[in-house]
């Protein structure tokens, strides 16, 4: 009887122990994922997802340099057996349109007149780059200055005053 | 920027179904800038006529279309489209350049090189060569 109890107690001891050593060896999930969401608090729109000591990241970031930042924070923790990086480094946003170029006035105007000249019956001026279309045309002809006109990077053709026949 | 956008959507979508290289749709005080360069003739043309379209007579005064045709490099032949008057050739490119020759309504010359978008240098059949406004010539296709 105290020789089965011994026993017992050994079985009890060691079993103990083991799950003592097991719990040293592995800390738990839920404190590396404490430690983790602290270390990747330098790195927003990066989040981790710990499993069995396997630290996931996942979310998106500006550069290449952001992600392998990422990364090398989350790793340095205590109990990280490998990190897989799983996030996206987004493309850069697209260069803003570039401005229109409007033609400075003295050559506008050289220019203007060099074409209107070609049709008689209208008169141009030019003002701060807008070109104001005044008379009488014939709608094709119209069409054909127009589009002479807009080749010479005008801000604006004004022909609110121009009457097409 | 979208209510100009909107109202010219079709021509827009033209431009770029049509394969318009390096098109630029951007606007300006109330003025929409389309600029691009066009692989035919007839791609340029199809363009203004959606423009016409939407805006009848081109009279709205909120678009300025600067459409090139591709197909207009140096070697390519050009045709005189002017009313029906020659085509002045000059010296220089400018109107105040002297004229060294004429090239005939309908004449057929080629394009040596572009100086800018208003003047291309020729030279026609008969050898005489120098500048004459880009917007009385139209590549043959």
């Amino acid at each position: 009887m105290i020789m089965k109890l011994k026993h017992l107690t050994t079985v009890i001891l060691s079993v103990g122990l083991l799950f003592m050593i097991s719990c040293k060896s592995k800390p738990k999930d839920a404190d590396i994922q404490a430690a983790v969401t602290t270390a990747l608090q330098s790195s927003p729109g990066v989040s981790a997802d710990v499993k069995d000591g396997v630290v996931t990241l996942s979310g998106s970031v500006a550069s290449q340099a952001d992600k392998d930042a990422a990364e090398a924070a989350v790793k340095l923790n205590q109990g990280v057996k490998s990190v897989v990086n799983n996030v996206t480094v987004a493309p850069p946003p697209p260069p803003p349109p570039a401005p229109v170029e409007v033609t400075a006035d003295d050559a506008l105007k050289t220019a203007v007149a060099g074409i209107v000249k070609d049709f008689p019956g209208i008169q141009a001026d030019v003002k701060d780059g807008v070109i104001i279309i005044t008379g009488e045309q014939k709608a094709d002809r119209w069409k054909k200055l127009k589009m002479a006109l807009d080749a010479l990077k005008p801000k604006k053709v004004d022909a609110s005053g121009l009457k097409v026949k | 920027m979208a209510a100009l956008q909107d109202k010219y959507k079709e021509l827009i979508d033209a431009a770029q179904a049509a394969g318009t290289s390096n098109l630029k749709v951007n606007e300006l005080d109330g003025v929409l800038h389309i600029e691009g360069e066009a692989p035919t003739g007839a791609v340029k043309d199809q363009l203004w006529n959606i423009y016409g379209k939407i805006d009848p007579n081109f009279l709205t005064g909120d678009v300025v279309m600067n459409i090139n045709v591709a197909t207009a490099v140096a070697g390519a032949k050009l045709k005189v489209i002017t009313e029906s008057s020659n085509l002045n050739i000059r010296k220089g490119p400018g109107t105040d350049q002297p004229i060294v020759g004429k090239a005939a309504h309908n004449e057929i010359v080629s394009l040596i090189s572009k100086q800018s978008d208003q003047w291309w240098l020729i030279r026609t059949d008969a050898g005489e060569e120098g500048y004459a406004y880009a917007q009385y010539l139209q590549p043959v296709e």
